[in-house]
């Protein structure tokens, strides 16, 4: 039962941030094969405006969260803004009274991020978002009472979400407009969330 | 990439910088730096605001002026405006008799606009919203609520625009601005892709000899890449498709716009549009206003979109009214 201060989260955000940047060229490449290209530019955007803004302050790992919610929400458009915009304010909000952290609590940060994502969104597992990460992510997290092992099971959930988008036939998004022609690439989305998830486990990690 | 640009993540704000600046007579700055306004609006009316990605001038800022939009919210290229300048967008509409916001169908900008009603609500500004869906080649028939919004906007805009002009409720504006687009169909045909400034290379292909029928303002794949035809062919297969949608019958009288994508001549637009005109006259349809050139673009695309909007009296009435938008000036 590891568990990490939230009050010690900053550098886990911070390493979301990182992970974002360092993908930037990516997830274009990614995003320029179904859908526009500008995936890695506009998340990089944002999160490169929260790291310029906050990387001096102090903050804890929800209010982090929580922040780069807000920039992502309030100053990049496109779908992205408010969809991880949602997901990181909800979160962020979910997290404010836990001191510490486990794996009941991420999961429960996670959980209210995603519900806050489907009252804004129709798309579900299966129809090549980032649903398809997210979920099985989340659903990881809440089946395991060990904070290391638990972390571990959400990136391998994650992965195999991302990979799992690849077969199939994109119905939301401006990849839907291919419908079958989406098929046989990795949804944009979806690769950005296991990113995400991937630094936001290892940076907790780091911690524990 | 020969283009005219700075640093290409600073294009949106540079180009708003100098439009603001020639076009001071009809549109004027906010508190937020992506919302423009109109300068002259008739005090007491209903506001009627729009949004959407850069990349399309004229729109969406285009249409911005007196008896048009009051209000449009700038996005990044091809992306949609935050939720936030939507909201600034409806606020510096807002008179007290409510906003209709006038938008597109994309993702983004549904989310986005759904979000800012939202927050618009809370204060107290009660907004309502038309979601243009004119792209013929973007979904069946029987699934309109997909379809893409596209040129069609224009004739939206301009009648949603008029009747907040004349003194509609927001009922009667939001009405108007759907019977334009419900009467309202488009398609596209793409010669040529266009480039994201900032990308430096085109995400997507229209092989050289080749076109794609039903082509997206963002180079949406649509219905099918044929071979590359003549004026002629290219004008029939057009009007066969939105003609074909509503259905148009002979004695109905129509607007018609042919707008360019960005970098075909206008010169060529003409050439279409005389084939258009053929074609319309042989199934008995009248056109009763035409609009041709660069009304609603992508980036440097080659192609046309062709947009017909069936009329009644009032419709009629509210394509008339004079406007003057960058866009659309009408005396």
């Amino acid at each position: 039962m590891s568990i990490f201060r939230n009050k010690d989260g900053k550098s886990v955000v911070l390493n979301i941030v990182k992970a974002i940047q360092d993908n930037k060229a990516y997830l274009g490449e990614v995003d320029g094969l179904i859908g526009d290209g500008d995936h890695g530019m506009n998340m990089n955007k944002g999160f490169t405006l929260f790291e310029k803004r906050f990387a001096d302050k102090e903050f804890t790992f929800s209010k982090g969260l929580y922040e780069l919610g807000n920039i992502l929400f309030s100053e990049i458009g496109g779908s992205m803004g408010p969809i991880y915009g949602t997901i990181f304010m909800d979160a962020g909000e979910a997290g404010e009274k836990f001191d510490e952290i486990g794996s009941k609590e991420l999961s429960i940060m996670l959980q209210a991020g995603m519900d806050g994502l489907c009252e804004i969104v129709e798309a579900r597992v299966g129809d090549k978002t980032l649903m398809d990460t997210l979920t099985p992510a989340v659903e990881a997290l809440q089946n395991e009472e060990d904070f290391l092992t638990a972390l571990q099971m959400m990136k391998t959930a994650a992965a195999k979400g991302r990979d799992s988008t690849k077969d199939m036939a994109a119905r939301f998004g401006r990849s839907s407009r291919l419908g079958e022609r989406s098929k046989g690439v990795l949804d944009a989305g979806a690769v950005s969330c296991c990113i995400i998830l991937t630094a936001m486990a290892d940076g907790i990690i780091e911690r524990l | 990439m020969q283009r005219i640009l700075n640093n290409p993540d600073d294009i949106v704000d540079e180009m708003l910088e100098g439009f603001l600046k020639v076009h001071s007579d009809i549109v004027e700055k906010t508190d937020n730096p992506r919302v423009v306004r109109a300068k002259k609006r008739s005090e007491d009316k209903v506001g009627v605001a729009t949004g959407g990605g850069s990349g399309h001038k004229p729109a969406f800022i285009g249409y911005v002026g007196e008896n048009m939009c009051d209000t449009a919210a700038v996005g990044e290229i091809c992306s949609s405006p935050t939720a936030a300048a939507f909201l600034d967008a409806f606020r510096a509409a807002d008179q007290g008799k409510g906003v209709a916001c006038l938008y597109g169908n994309y993702s983004g900008d549904n989310m986005n606009v759904k979000m800012a009603v939202k927050m618009a609500k809370r204060e107290g500004i009660t907004v309502k919203t038309v979601v243009a869906n004119d792209d013929v080649a973007s979904a069946p028939k029987d699934d309109r609520g997909k379809r893409r919004g596209v040129a069609g906007e224009i004739f939206m805009w301009k009648a949603g625009g008029a009747k907040a002009a004349l003194g509609g409720t927001l009922d009667e504006v939001t009405e108007a601005a759907q019977k334009a687009i419900d009467n309202t169909r488009s398609v596209g045909i793409g010669l040529t892709p266009c480039t994201l400034p900032a990308v430096g290379h085109p995400n997507f292909e229209i092989k050289e000899g080749t076109m794609e029928v039903g082509i997206g303002h963002h180079g949406e794949p649509g219905i099918e890449v044929s071979e590359l035809e003549t004026a002629d062919k290219m004008a029939k297969r057009m009007v066969d498709i939105v003609a074909g949608d509503v259905p148009f019958q002979n004695g109905d009288e129509v607007a018609v716009l042919v707008s360019g994508l960005g970098a075909t001549p206008v010169m060529e637009l003409y050439v279409l549009y005389g084939e258009i005109g053929k074609l319309l006259e042989e199934r008995g349809i009248k056109v009763y206003k035409s609009y041709v050139g660069n009304y609603f673009t992508s980036l440097e695309m080659m192609g046309a979109t062709l947009t017909l909007m069936k009329l009644d009296e009032e419709l009629k009435m509210l394509l008339d009214l004079p406007v003057n938008t960058m866009g659309l000036t009408q005396i």
